[in-house]
């Protein structure tokens, strides 16, 4: 289901769980999908005893991935003109993260009508791991 | 990435990739319903595009036959002499959208260097920044999408408050 401008108003917040006990298995799938097999993300050995770092973590592009369905579920499918995000902190395998959507602007464009959100994704210590800014087609 | 790489967009891969978000929605694996949808056909998560790497033969973070790996195997990394550095972290990622991408469509990626600056940091000492750009076009030759991403390398590794 798409938005509509005409419902909605600045301020306006959605937020998900986008993902409930981050498992390593997770990690896994998304090195074998994104084609990334930075062993920073699957394996321990080398992240603990090689880069440094207390043990595997997600992908940055991982964040964004989960982050963005919770964007996808709330503009509806096909929708989205920019999608934006910086990582601001490392996301861990046992994370729960929740990721909230806020509209910024709404605006007409070259005949259609957009929204502009902010976006922030938090950790089970509110913690931000990630934030960003999205513009999608809405209807009427 | 300095060539061009031919990235052709399968269904399955999408379906592989929606599943690795944690995303279930139908309009990434399921071609009848995408059918009745606004859209009308399978379309990829917007993160999707990244996954260009499988199909970039130089692509660094790829285990390749013949070739040392960094990870480990018997010994915590694969490569001999002094340990590999942190390496890279992912610092941004912005993409624009003109069209929604769908199975067949076979892109042509190009790709070149943005800028690169550096900043000081406390928690994990210099970073520098570089800037890379992508363009997908399709079989058309018409752009469908703009990724720009920022990657950063630590002089250590981020330190954990």
């Amino acid at each position: 289901m798409a938005l509509s401008a005409s419902k909605l108003s600045v301020g306006d917040t959605h937020e998900e769980v986008v993902v409930d006990d981050l498992t390593r298995t997770q990690l896994v799938m998304y090195a074998g999908t994104s084609g990334d097999y930075n062993p920073l993300h699957t394996d321990d050995l080398y992240t603990k005893e090689v880069a440094g770092y207390p043990g595997v973590f997600a992908h940055g592009m991982l964040s964004m991935g989960l982050t963005g369905t919770m964007l996808t579920n709330y503009v509806g499918d096909g929708r989205l003109k920019k999608y934006g995000v910086r990582f601001t902190n490392q996301v861990w395998p046992g994370d729960t993260l929740t990721a909230k959507s806020t509209v910024a602007a709404l605006r007409d464009e070259g005949g259609e009508k957009l929204v502009d959100l902010t976006l922030e994704t938090v950790n089970q210590d509110g913690k931000t791991v990630v934030t960003g800014t999205a513009t999608a087609r809405v209807d009427a | 990435m300095a060539d061009d790489i031919k990235m052709p967009v399968e269904a399955t891969h999408i379906m592989m990739f929606a599943r690795s978000v944690g995303d279930p929605n139908p309009i990434y694996h399921d071609e009848e319903y995408a059918k009745t949808t606004e859209v009308g056909h399978i379309i990829s998560p917007p993160t999707f595009p990244r996954s260009v790497a499988q199909f970039d033969p130089e692509y660094r973070l790829r285990l390749k036959s013949g070739e040392k790996w960094f990870g480990s195997g018997k010994n915590p990394t694969g490569l001999d002499g002094p340990a590999a550095s942190s390496g890279g972290l992912h610092a941004e990622q912005h993409f624009e959208y003109h069209r929604n991408p769908k199975p067949g469509d076979v892109f042509t990626v190009k790709a070149r260097q943005g800028k690169t600056w550096e900043k000081e940091s406390k928690r994990a000492g210099k970073l520098m920044f570089t800037e890379s750009i992508q363009e997908y076009y399709d079989q058309n030759g018409e752009l469908v999408i703009t990724s720009r991403g920022v990657g950063v390398k630590t002089e250590r590794p981020v330190e954990q408050s």
